[in-house]
């Protein structure tokens, strides 16, 4: 028999049981539903991730002290303020693949304006900092060279800064506000970047000339970290190379000994993320796919009753010529049949429940291409792996006996 | 006795054994005949006789333990399945005791299914074969009726367009009459009557006695042999019996 007859066939034995092939499909429609649902919400994570870490900038290099943290055996104290003064102004001078850039000391606390008060992070950076993490100075300036020398009480705050402090709005710019007792001067706010794929808010910070940091808040004579920007994305790994030995050189290590600092790109952290993200994804596919194998015995078992039930028929179509392979490709066409249908119906109810959650619950979801193709091909070889064995009993059949058969 | 008609079905010595538990049963101890193209043979018996068991071997279902049988010059004790589903397809129109339809389907549909067994009929031609079978057997106008929406009569009709419509060499039908009652019977007889005029030829395997009056030959069989093959000289009309029924009672 023909593919387009094979085909008519098939689909008059599923119209014929509408109800039960509908129960027979709902598992793999569940199944595949499940399936593009995590695979949705892997990728839209994978995707947030990229966008954030792209926003603040893919060519980023971070330097921290302590070396390698090899399963956080390293604990002694010292090892954490290994990165000083002498080695900013080393990278300074020598840097060739590094375009920009900035210490960073942290410090968090209280800031206080008038009545208001809030906890935030207080980042003492050099000016560069703009350029490497992408923002810019949206009212007023930014600090400069000679307020980084002098340790200047200065400071640029972000948007949720501005909101909690000054509620009722007015111009922030040249009010004074007071973080951990000490008094900065206002001089710019940064423009608005919202809120991170981790959900950390980017606004609620205050910028201050690293030196003040260090000297009037935290007294202390090393820096918390040094962040740089390669030249572009493509050198990042030439300039990690090259900071390495501006800081084994400033540190004076010797060949052979471990560094006692660690520097990462911004490409390995994404990697990192995205080899985590890749790995839970994979685990909810795969409890997802066991959801698939059950709709495919579901199918199995709808397919051998179907078979026993029409046993008659079977006998007929071999009584007026129907070979064993017709009987097997018409049973076999029809259990692809109900799982390719439920498949279809699965990727459709998968990506409305993405599209839904992503609406109502805000979680980033993207259905990937691959993933639809990939259902499609699944339910065909759930359709043939457990539409076989029935379809291999019917085609063995003895006509005489399903003739007879009541 | 010289005979140059041309011979459609010829068995010699078919023998056929089941294997029951540790027992063999002779189903068929060596049966011979010959069934000329155009002949009406009844094949008759009591349960036991082995005639269902003749059918299956006529109707190349099964195959012989031993002996020879030539359908249309072939030889189908060797065939493999596939080659014999094939002969089916070709060569055999089946009618059977309790129609076989296919449930909920159209009587078009159900008159085209050995034709959909057969790569050399487009969808074109399947269809003015099946039309041409439902004409000739009178139901061109319920051609779109289902399965379910017929009675036995219109039933067993469809069913012999379905065995017609592949244009075999001899049809098969087995008790074909057996679940109807005596006027749908008798109808179908005519039809049966009718086809053999035509020059078909027909084999009709049956318990009942009354039936080989209707028919060109006789075979009877008992305990797995012939027991009797006659010439019936005195053809009756199933018409002119139908004829001579009470007209039906509306009630």
């Amino acid at each position: 028999m023909n593919f387009i007859n094979l085909f008519k066939v098939a689909v008059r034995a599923i119209a014929s049981n509408k109800f039960r092939s509908f129960l027979s499909m709902l598992g793999i429609i569940i199944g595949v539903g499940a399936v593009i649902v995590m695979m949705a919400i892997g990728q839209g994570s994978k995707n947030s991730i990229k966008e954030t870490i792209s926003s603040m900038g893919t060519n980023m290099i971070m330097i921290r002290p302590g070396g390698g943290m090899m399963g956080g055996i390293r604990m002694d104290p010292s090892a954490m303020q290994t990165l000083k003064v002498e080695d900013y102004e080393a990278i300074l001078k020598d840097k060739y693949y590094v375009t920009y850039v900035s210490p960073q000391v942290t410090a968090s606390g209280q800031v206080i304006y008038g009545a208001n008060n809030a906890s935030t992070t207080m980042y003492g950076e050099s000016a560069e900092y703009l350029d490497i993490n992408q923002r810019s100075v949206e009212d007023g300036e930014m600090f400069t060279e000679e307020d980084i020398k002098k340790a200047a009480k200065v400071c640029v705050v972000g948007k949720s800064v501005v909101d909690n402090l000054f509620p009722n709005g007015g111009d922030p710019v040249g009010k004074t506000i007071r973080f951990k007792s000490i008094p900065f001067r206002i001089i710019g706010v940064l423009k608005s970047k919202g809120y991170n794929a981790m959900g950390m808010d980017q606004d609620d910070l205050i910028l201050a000339p690293y030196s003040t940091v260090m000297k009037r808040i935290q007294a202390q004579t090393y820096f918390n970290s040094i962040n740089c920007s390669a030249i572009s994305e493509e050198y990042s790994d030439d300039a990690i190379e090259e900071l390495t030995q501006i800081l084994r050189t400033t540190h004076k290590i010797k060949e052979g000994e471990e560094d006692n600092f660690s520097i990462n790109s911004q490409q390995e952290i994404m990697e990192t993320m995205n080899s985590t993200m890749d790995m839970v994804t994979l685990i909810l596919v795969v409890a997802a796919a066991f959801s698939l194998l059950v709709a495919g015995i579901g199918i199995m078992n709808i397919m051998l009753v179907s078979v026993s039930e029409r046993t008659k028929e079977i006998g007929l179509r071999m009584s007026v010529g129907a070979t064993g392979l017709d009987i097997s490709n018409q049973f076999l066409l029809e259990s692809i049949m109900i799982s390719l249908t439920g498949g279809i119906l699965g990727v459709s109810f998968g990506w409305l429940l993405s599209t839904a959650a992503s609406s109502l619950f805000g979680l980033p979801t993207s259905v990937p291409l691959w993933s639809v193709i990939l259902s499609f091909i699944v339910c065909v070889i759930i359709g043939v792996g457990f539409g076989y064995f029935p379809a291999r009993k019917a085609a063995q059949m003895d006509p005489i006996e399903a003739l007879r058969y009541e | 006795m010289e005979d140059n008609r041309k011979v459609v079905i010829e068995l010699q010595n078919v023998k056929r054994n089941f294997q029951v538990g540790s027992e063999v049963v002779h189903a068929l101890r060596g049966v011979s005949f010959k069934i000329y193209e155009g002949e009406f043979v009844t094949i008759m018996g009591t349960s036991g006789s082995g005639k269902s068991t003749l059918l299956n071997q006529l109707g190349c279902l099964d195959t012989p333990t031993s002996g020879e049988y030539y359908l249309d010059g072939v030889s189908v004790r060797t065939m493999k399945r596939r080659q014999r589903a094939h002969l089916r397809n070709r060569k055999i129109g089946f009618v059977f005791q309790n129609y076989n339809l296919l449930p909920k389907t159209t009587a078009l549909d159900n008159v085209v299914l050995p034709l959909m067994y057969n790569s050399e009929y487009s969808a074109k031609m399947r269809k003015e074969a099946a039309i041409e079978a439902l004409k000739a057997v009178g139901l061109e106008d319920r051609m779109y009726h289902k399965s379910n929406q017929m009675s036995g009569g219109q039933m067993q009709r469809v069913a012999i367009a379905r065995a017609l419509v592949n244009n075999p060499a001899v049809i098969l039908a087995d008790e074909a009459t057996g679940n109807l009652d005596t006027r749908t019977s008798y109808e179908v007889l005519v039809l049966f009557q009718k086809l053999h005029a035509q020059g078909r030829t027909i084999i009709f395997v049956t318990h009942n006695p009354e039936i080989a009056q209707y028919s060109s030959r006789n075979i009877v069989l008992r305990d797995g042999k012939v027991r009797e093959d006659v010439q019936n000289p005195n053809i009756q009309s199933a018409a002119e019996a139908l004829a001579k029924l009470p007209a039906p009672q509306d009630d």
